[in-house]
């Protein structure tokens, strides 16, 4: 697979290491009432679709960027690439 | 040694050059240009091989990648290689091949014996004879079948060639250098565009070489020719000859086999064998052909009989006449062509048996309206017997046979992204469905376009699409363009055998049985009969046995489905996807800096991660690594000893954030921290498991070095930058890892701070540099260095660091100071003693099973603040008061062994996993106490000390008594620390 990587261009895969689901990225609140919960669902509950799944990267061999891969997981195309950083900054995650 | 079937003239082969070769001891000659298969033929050599499952004699079926047959080993010694394809072995001088898949001789194998027992060996058979009683099938069935069954043998010698692997980008690849091939790679490379060329054969035209009509008033073989002579000279075209593209992965990656050396005896020095090619390609032609497929009729498989393309390209090509008298049986016009190209050179047409009412007739040679019914030969065709529409019969003699019995695009490459193929009535074949492999476009017979002159201008056409290119492109030669009229026809109806499927003796009969046992989905029949495995992957049979389904079940061809194709195209040596990475060069070694310097001690060194490390240094006279690891031991602790830790993970953290970002990856507390100190802290993961462990100094406000165990050094770094990145976007935080940049030393013992006082510029006196100080200094007089005073060992000890380049001088001056305090080098096994003696956790106990608690850190995990972990680290069924906790082990017996992975048991009662209570992580001999200690986890185990209980290790035979204690055996108020 080619990733077209933001800031590098189109990079080989073999460069990337996958982690998974970008809902990582939404990691719930230490303080909220429901925190063990959610807690749980945030580490143990994915959707596992056949077709578009955002999803992480990390740009191991490369700038050491962690990207949200939007891929088919039936075909393997792949129809966005994004600093994960800036999809967090988006969902509202800051410091 | 006369080669007494090669016409006196014609052929693309050097007949100036004459290669001797060797087949089943026996010599012959051929010349360059030769496959092993035409010079067999030429040489009157029709018989082969074995078949797999009834050692029927086989001789080549095809001419081509598709043979099934002609399986050789070739060469000798090391380089032996088996199922080689005869039809793709080029011939080189003093080859030496041996057929394979026989018990005695060729001509006389003694497994022809299954041939008589063919009735009990039909589809099925292991499943359902080899089933009762079940105790026999290891001890006595598997071993015969095993012994019997199989193709060629391996050398079972390390492979001396070398593979290579290499990366390749173009504008357009083009696969197959066939008429339309050849025509898109001009269309392409007069454009300018970046053109690849790969072909499986090693001279590239395709059909063209096989050939007898005119491109113009040129031969067919002298236009490819004269082709590649100009895409040769075109700098922008890549020529890949003797390369066989293998499939086709995501986002326009090919894979591709380039055969550097397999055309040479053995390969020159420094280049490889083989190179495995990833290419790069924005737009793709797949221009691969098409294959013959057989018919099936009785006793359809003696040496001899062979498809009718296959005949035409070893008399066209080879000047090779396979007998001097031939049939051929044909379901369609290409079979003609073959009779009139043969008798061209002289040989004697038997007749042309075609099934269709309407077949063409021919003044040169009979055209009979009928089928072949069966044939005679024993170890080669004599005689085919024929059955006439008009119900008469008749006997050829010939030598050979040609089938003829239609044309299978080869679209294998448009079905490695999920591909299905589709339906042509028109040619009674499958054509290449709608969705192809992005990029891809296919031109040529591949497409079902099976005329010269179709293909021609279909390559254009594909190129100018694929390149966005208008114009007329370049000027096609005249060619020839019938259609090939063909009426479907799969099978005689027989009472014998018919073949589908020569290579694993699949007969019609096994499909019809299969079809009467329930087996209705083409995959099951695959599996059940074997159609269509091994080493030619069913590129003659699959269409065949399809058909026959689809007739038993009264469907049609597209109603039945069709198998698609998975990578690679043809067999592939392991060897190329293995390329380099193989032995010493499996993975990269990484070497500390003080490597050089531990090899002139005479170091022992382990695998650990990627890096050699010293595991021991042994001296003269020691004969045990105990021996060594004891005294390392013992002078470490007796006064002062040095190991290299430049292994473990080192990771910069800067930024106003810094101590806050900690907060985030350790359980424990950071902020706090002052400047010019350490502190040990513990990462957990998400789910509350510890993950890694390490130190953290504050050398300034905002600057923190971190670091890892050595094996973890990556995904902890990972880890970091996915907090960083993904969760905490906004903090003013960077991270690098310096592992590769600083070498670090551990310098521990009593006399530890009177060796470094003797190099550090500073004063570490104890109150200048207490215990868990940190502060960057210099060294020898002005080099920047870094020290930490902290200890893995249980001693007074410190760590220190300089720049990589100078690690191998500090080691050396280390040793030299040290040497008036007997400084000695101790390896990893002391290390891991001393930590065990000390009870500090590691690897073995940071196992990703263990939690804070479990390690006696629970207090650790701070309640006041968020970090990765601590919600999930309170579950309940983590927090039971039974749960496991790290606990130290000593033999009731001083002289008892404690292995680790043993398990913990009552003192009484029995074995068994149900009386489980805990397990050893770590065990050593100490040296210092005189017996052997542990480290574990125990139910309960904190609330246990002193209790006794029973050690067990089934796997090794040890079953002991020993004693709870607690986990520091030594020194366990650390009053040495901080000394």
């Amino acid at each position: 697979m080619i990733i077209d990587h933001p800031l590098l261009g189109p990079r080989d895969a073999s460069e990337f290491t996958y982690m998974g689901d970008a809902s990582l990225i939404d990691r719930p609140d230490w303080q909220s009432e429901t925190a063990a919960r959610d807690f749980y669902e945030y580490g143990y509950l994915r959707d596992n679709p056949a077709g578009w799944h955002d999803e992480l990267w990390f740009h191991e061999a490369g700038d050491r960027s962690w990207l949200v891969v939007t891929r088919n997981t039936v075909t393997h195309e792949i129809s966005k690439v994004a600093l994960a950083r800036d999809v967090a900054r988006a969902r509202g995650r800051s410091k | 040694m006369t080669q007494k079937n090669r016409f006196e003239t014609g052929g693309q082969i050097d007949r100036e050059s004459l290669h001797k070769f060797t087949f089943d001891g026996k010599s012959y000659t051929g010349h360059a240009g030769d496959t092993l298969a035409s010079a067999l033929l030429a040489n009157g050599v029709r018989l082969m091989g074995r078949s797999f499952k009834y050692h029927r004699p086989r001789g080549v079926l095809t001419a081509g990648s598709e043979e099934p047959n002609a399986l050789v080993e070739l060469r000798g010694g090391a380089r032996q290689e088996p199922n080689t394809r005869a039809t793709t072995i080029e011939l080189y001088d003093r080859l030496f091949a041996k057929s394979q898949n026989r018990l005695g001789s060729l001509k006389f194998d003694l497994l022809a014996i299954n041939d008589r027992l063919s009735n009990f060996l039909t589809a099925g058979f292991y499943y359902k004879t080899f089933m009762w009683p079940a105790a026999f099938w290891e001890k006595l069935y598997e071993p015969i079948i095993r012994h019997a069954a199989g193709l060629g043998s391996l050398s079972l010698k390390e492979d001396p060639d070398v593979y290579d692997k290499g990366f390749l980008h173009c504008d357009l690849l083009i696969i197959g250098a066939g008429p339309s091939g050849l025509a898109a790679a001009l269309t392409a490379g007069r454009a300018g565009a970046d053109v690849i060329l790969a072909d499986e054969d090693f001279r590239m035209g395709g059909r063209l070489n096989s050939e007898s009509y005119a491109l113009g008033d040129m031969s067919g073989a002298d236009w490819a020719a004269a082709t590649v002579a100009e895409l040769a000279s075109l700098p922008n075209v890549r020529l890949m000859a003797r390369t066989t593209v293998i499939g086709a992965f995501d986002h326009g990656i090919y894979g591709a086999v380039e055969r550097v050396s397999d055309h040479l005896r053995e390969p020159q020095p420094d280049k490889p064998r083989q190179i495995l090619w990833r290419i790069y390609t924005k737009r793709t032609i797949l221009a691969a052909g098409a294959t013959e497929r057989p018919i099936a009729f009785d006793n359809n498989d003696r040496p001899g009989i062979m498809l009718a393309s296959a005949l035409r390209t070893y008399a066209n090509r080879f000047a090779v006449a396979a007998d001097k008298r031939v049939a051929i049986f044909t379901n369609n016009d290409d079979g003609h062509r073959t009779a009139t190209d043969l008798q061209a050179q002289g040989i004697k047409i038997a007749a042309v048996v075609d099934v269709r009412a309407d077949a063409p007739r021919s003044a040169d040679y009979e055209v009979l309206h009928g089928e072949v019914v069966d044939t005679k030969g024993r170890l080669g065709l004599t005689f085919a017997e024929l059955k006439l529409t008009d119900g008469s019969s008749r006997t050829l003699e010939c030598g050979a046979l040609g089938m003829s019995g239609g044309w299978n695009p080869n679209v294998h490459m448009t079905c490695h992204q999920r591909g299905r193929p589709t339906w042509n009535a028109d040619l009674a074949a499958f054509v290449p469905g709608e969705a192809l492999p992005a990029g891809m476009t296919v031109a040529g017979a591949a497409l079902g376009d099976l005329s010269t002159a179709g293909a021609l201008s279909g390559g254009v056409k594909a190129a100018q699409s694929a390149l966005d290119l208008s114009g007329q492109g370049p000027d096609l030669p005249q060619a020839e363009d019938a259609p090939i009229n063909i009426k479907p026809f799969w099978y005689v109806e027989g009472c014998s055998r018919a073949w589908l499927d020569p290579q694993n003796d699949v007969t019609v009969k096994d499909v019809k049985l299969s079809h009467q046992e329930g087996f209705r989905s083409v995959e099951h029949l695959k599996r059940y009969t074997t159609l269509g495995m091994a080493t030619d992957q069913g590129k003659t049979s699959n269409m065949g046995g399809l058909a026959i389904m689809a007739e038993f079940a009264g469907k049609t061809i597209p109603e039945v489905g069709t198998t698609i194709f998975r990578p690679p195209y043809t067999p592939t040596a392991i060897g190329a996807f293995g390329g380099r990475h193989r032995g010493q060069e499996f993975h990269p070694k990484r070497l500390t800096p003080s490597h050089a310097w531990a090899e002139e001690r005479g170091a022992v060194f382990v695998e650990a991660g990627n890096w050699l490390r010293a595991q021991w240094f042994p001296l003269p006279g020691e004969t045990t690594w105990r021996e060594s690891v004891d005294r390392e031991v013992l002078a470490t602790r007796g006064s002062a000893g040095v190991c290299d830790v430049t292994t473990l993970g080192k990771v910069d953290v800067q930024g106003t954030d810094a101590a806050e970002f900690l907060n985030k990856i350790y359980c424990n507390g950071f902020a706090k921290l002052a400047v010019g100190k350490t502190r040990y802290g513990l990462m957990l993961r998400e789910d509350g498991i510890a993950m890694d462990d390490g130190t953290a100094a504050r050398l300034a406000d905002d600057h923190f070095v971190v670091t890892t165990t050595t094996a973890n050094a990556l995904p902890v770094y990972r880890h970091m930058e996915f907090v960083r990145q993904c969760l905490f976007p906004d903090m003013d935080v960077q991270l690098i890892s310096t592992t590769e940049a600083w070498a670090q030393y551990a310098v521990a013992g009593p006399n530890s701070r009177k060796v470094l006082e003797k190099i550090v510029d500073q004063d570490i006196s104890d109150e200048a540099f207490p215990f868990m100080a940190c502060a960057n200094i210099t060294v020898c007089g002005g080099l920047r260095a870094r020290l930490f005073r902290i200890s893995f060992s249980g001693e007074l000890a410190y760590e220190i660091a300089v720049p990589t380049a100078y690690g191998d001088a500090l080691i050396r001056r280390i040793m030299d100071e040290g040497a008036e305090f007997d400084i000695t080098p101790y390896g990893t096994e002391a290390l891991g003693v001393m930590r065990i003696e000390k009870g500090h956790a590691a690897g073995n106990e940071l196992n990703g099973t263990t939690t804070a608690q479990n390690l006696g850190m629970g207090r650790m995990v701070s309640k006041k603040k968020d970090s990765i972990g601590s919600v999930l680290s309170e579950r309940e069924g983590l927090n039971t008061d039974t749960d496991l906790r790290q606990i130290g082990i000593k033999p009731v017996d001083p002289s008892a062994s404690v292995p680790a992975g043993a398990h913990l048991m009552k003192l009484t009662g029995p074995i068994s996993a149900a009386e489980d209570q805990g397990y050893v992580t770590s065990a050593c001999y100490s040296p210092n106490l005189g017996h052997a200690i542990a480290l574990g986890f125990l139910q309960n185990g904190s609330e246990r000390m002193g209790e006794r209980i029973r050690l067990v290790s089934p796997l090794t035979g040890v079953e002991t008594e020993v004693e709870i204690v607690s986990a520091h055996f030594i020194d366990p108020e650390g009053d040495r620390l901080r000394a």
